[in-house]
């Protein structure tokens, strides 16, 4: 079982160190075969160590001691449970289609290589974070998709600035700086929730740490809670850290689909997951992340609604998307958030990956009003985006039906109301952009075609490639209640009240109502021609939409450019005045006294002996006085 | 009578005259004069100083001294005749290729 384990940990990194080998050289597929194939293998042992956990139960191994000093004991220990198990399988899967898909999608560019070791490096970090025994390793993984997803974000760091009429103009490389900044800033507090933790617990085991928390001040564990779940805040992009997420769209849409959508983002949640048994115990703070999580749900769906960027609007649904995860792990269901999670892996990346296919057909051309009527010629990715539509909507019979319906049952049941009529409501939001996504771009006439476009399928084994998204996104949500058994036995189980019980065929048909409610309108107002309202587009609730609240320019206005001045100021007021002027001035008076000194080298042998004699005299009045003291 | 203070005396005048010859002198063999001058007031003291207390080991050194004053004077003699073949005078003043 060890070697499963390891070999689905260190598969991806062996592909990684491969595919680094031939970075700087020009494309070879054999790099993008061999990762995608590594990849396979590491998926197909998670599967495995998945089966063995069903059977067996969990699988706790030790690599080694890590940080042995006085009475600090961290070691390098993996621990497979049915929660890791799960993330593993979601991960490699979903990351073994992108590299699949990746093969076709980056096949022109010229650092085709480089691409896939990043990629691949970016699996064997989350598979740390997610298979890691304590938070340091966790930390460890933290940090390590952190840095890959900068790499990935800015992989194509050469672009300039692109003035666009909707966006303040952003770069790639200016993208991935903002990306990871902001992360940094976050995973200051989570850094700071792991040292309070090791402080007060002595270790950073998480059975050790689990096992010890109920006994500790509850001030104490809020403090934790807080600071973790900043953390968190950071990795799945919550309010008001969430401006990062839709710039990463900068980067290549396969990156897009792995880590902005379907795993890295989704690390958050885990770390929620996870730490449950220490949010069990705050419920002032579990109450919050859910209502943080229900804010951002409504928030990002509200900025999909206009958005006309078509990787934009995906990535605002997956922080919408995001947000129900949250609120559902707020509100103690946390197997439902790990649920939702994996669901959303799974129809998100479909979603992202077939946004990608739109966007190599039509010549990264991102403004859904410029394409329209795209189904006739790229019939297998409007059928994937379709599935993929339908399922992040909710519509029976596809998984995000069974993830979602059970989060607003959830919220139902624990009386909030709010959060349930917000997320309800969110719901039909979400059915809106997501159609009014797919109806402009695939329906309708023929935009393009003025444009001088001339769009055409993608090749046939991407398209296979993307099947077992499009299979999981339709098929997973009828595993629910193996799913629940499976993964209760790690997480606390949830049970609805008899009221619930009562209500859910209410709920399911007023969740159903509103999901089909949103697809209806978005049917109507797009799906013969694109239907622009000058009206609506120049209304202040428009503009205020579609500048994403103003919050990016309002961040620009408080925090960049007064810390851009400051700095400027530290680097011209104190750095040059003070710092470099001190420096400098002890060199110069060095040059200048050796100036002066030099003066007495005058290359006369007279000189010298008369500056021997005058020392030697010297030397001898000191040592009379020397002798007369004495 | 003639006591140690008078050989003393004499050797630290003799010790001055040298000094004051290798301070003021310029021209280098006036230079090694001087030198010899103080290598012989040191010596004076030597064998004064050591037929006071009856004890020969100062002697011993004088002896020393004269030898190794007389190997300094063989091997600065033979400088001093290349650096005149070479420059043609011995005065110091001419010899500041060193200047810093």
């Amino acid at each position: 079982m060890e070697t499963l384990v390891y070999t689905a940990l260190f598969a991806p990194l062996v592909g990684s160190l491969f595919a680094a080998l031939f970075a700087m050289s020009p494309k070879r597929q054999m790099t993008g075969v061999v990762t995608s194939i590594l990849l396979f293998v590491s998926f197909f042992s998670s599967a495995k160590v998945l089966m063995h956990v069903v059977e067996h139960g969990e699988v706790h191994i030790k690599l080694m001691d890590w940080i042995v000093a006085g009475d600090m004991y961290i070691p390098f220990g993996f621990n497979v449970d049915a929660v890791s198990a799960v993330m593993m399988t979601v991960v490699t899967l979903v990351s073994m289609v992108v590299h699949i898909y990746s093969n076709g999608y980056m096949e022109h560019d010229r650092s085709f290589n480089r691409f896939f070791s990043y990629l691949s490096a970016f699996v064997f970090s989350m598979m740390v974070l997610v298979m890691s025994d304590n938070f340091l390793g966790l930390f460890i993984g933290w940090e390590g998709v952190g840095v890959c997803s900068w790499l990935l974000i800015g992989f194509w760091y050469h672009k300039e600035d692109v003035g666009r009429d909707v966006n303040p103009s952003i770069s790639p490389s200016w993208a991935a700086n903002e990306a990871f900044i902001m992360n940094r800033i976050a995973d200051l507090g989570m850094l700071v929730g792991i040292f309070l933790i090791y402080w007060n617990v002595g270790s950073l085991q998480y059975d050790k740490v689990f096992e010890v928390v109920p006994g500790l001040d509850h001030g104490l564990l809020v403090m934790i809670g807080i600071f973790l779940f900043i953390g968190a805040m950071g990795k799945s992009a919550q309010f008001p850290m969430h401006t990062w997420l839709a710039d990463a769209m900068e980067g290549p849409t396969p990156v897009s689909a792995l880590i902005h959508a379907a795993t890295m983002v989704t690390a958050g949640v885990y770390l929620v997951i996870r730490a449950n048994p220490l949010y069990e115990l705050i419920p002032e703070v579990s109450y919050f992340i859910a209502s943080l999580g229900t804010f951002v749900a409504i928030f990002a769906a509200s900025m999909a609604l206009v958005n006309r960027d078509l990787k934009r609007i995906i990535a605002y649904s997956t922080l919408s998307q995001l947000g129900y995860m949250f609120a559902a792990a707020g509100l103690g269901a946390y197997w439902v958030a790990l649920f939702h999670l994996a669901a959303h892996a799974f129809f998100k990346a479909l979603l992202f990956l077939g946004a990608g296919n739109v966007m190599h057909a039509m010549h990264d051309e991102l403004d859904i009003f410029k394409m329209g009527g795209l189904k006739k010629v790229m019939k297998w990715t409007y059928i994937y985006m379709g599935v993929a539509s339908l399922a992040l909507c909710g519509i029976w019979p596809l998984a995000g039906f069974y993830s979602k319906d059970t989060i607003l049952e959830v919220a139902f049941n624990e009386h909030t109301y709010i959060i349930w009529f917000i997320l309800w409501l969110t719901a039909g939001m979400t059915a809106f952009y997501s159609f009014r996504l797919v109806f402009i771009a695939f329906w309708g006439d023929e935009r393009y075609k003025k444009l001088g476009f001339h769009p055409h399928e993608v090749q046939n084994y991407v398209l296979w490639g993307m099947l077992p998204l499009g299979i999981l996104a339709v098929v997973f949500g009828w595993h629910k209640e193996s799913f629940m058994e499976f993964v209760t036995e790690m997480l606390p189980a949830y049970e609805m009240s008899e009221h619930t019980h009562h209500m859910v065929a209410t709920l399911t048909v007023a969740t159903t109502l509103i999901a089909l409610g949103g697809i209806l309108l978005a049917f109507r107002l797009y799906s013969v021609r694109l239907r622009r309202d000058e009206k609506v587009e120049k209304s202040k609730i428009y503009k205020v939409l579609s500048n994403q609240y103003y919050i990016p320019i309002f961040y620009k206005n408080t925090f960049s450019e007064p810390y851009a001045k400051l700095s400027e100021i530290a680097w011209k007021e104190v750095d040059m005045q003070v710092v470099d002027a001190t420096v400098d001035g002890i060199a110069n008076i060095i040059e200048e006294s050796g100036d002066a000194a030099r003066q007495a080298q005058s290359g006369n042998l007279s000189d010298y002996l008369r500056w021997i004699a005058i020392g030697a005299i010297a030397l001898a009045v000191l040592a009379l006085f020397a002798a007369l003291k004495s | 009578m003639i006591g140690l203070g008078h050989y003393l005396i004499l050797a630290s005048i003799l010790f001055s005259i040298g000094l004051v010859g290798v301070i003021r002198r310029k021209n280098l063999l006036m230079l090694f004069f001087a030198t010899e001058i103080m290598l012989n007031a040191a010596n004076v003291a030597f064998a004064a100083i050591s037929s006071y207390h009856h004890d020969l080991a100062g002697q011993m050194f004088a002896f020393f001294i004269v030898a190794v004053a007389a190997s300094e004077v063989a091997v600065g003699l033979g400088l001093l005749i290349l650096l005149y073949k070479k420059y043609g005078t011995l005065d110091l003043d001419e010899f500041t290729m060193m200047k810093g």
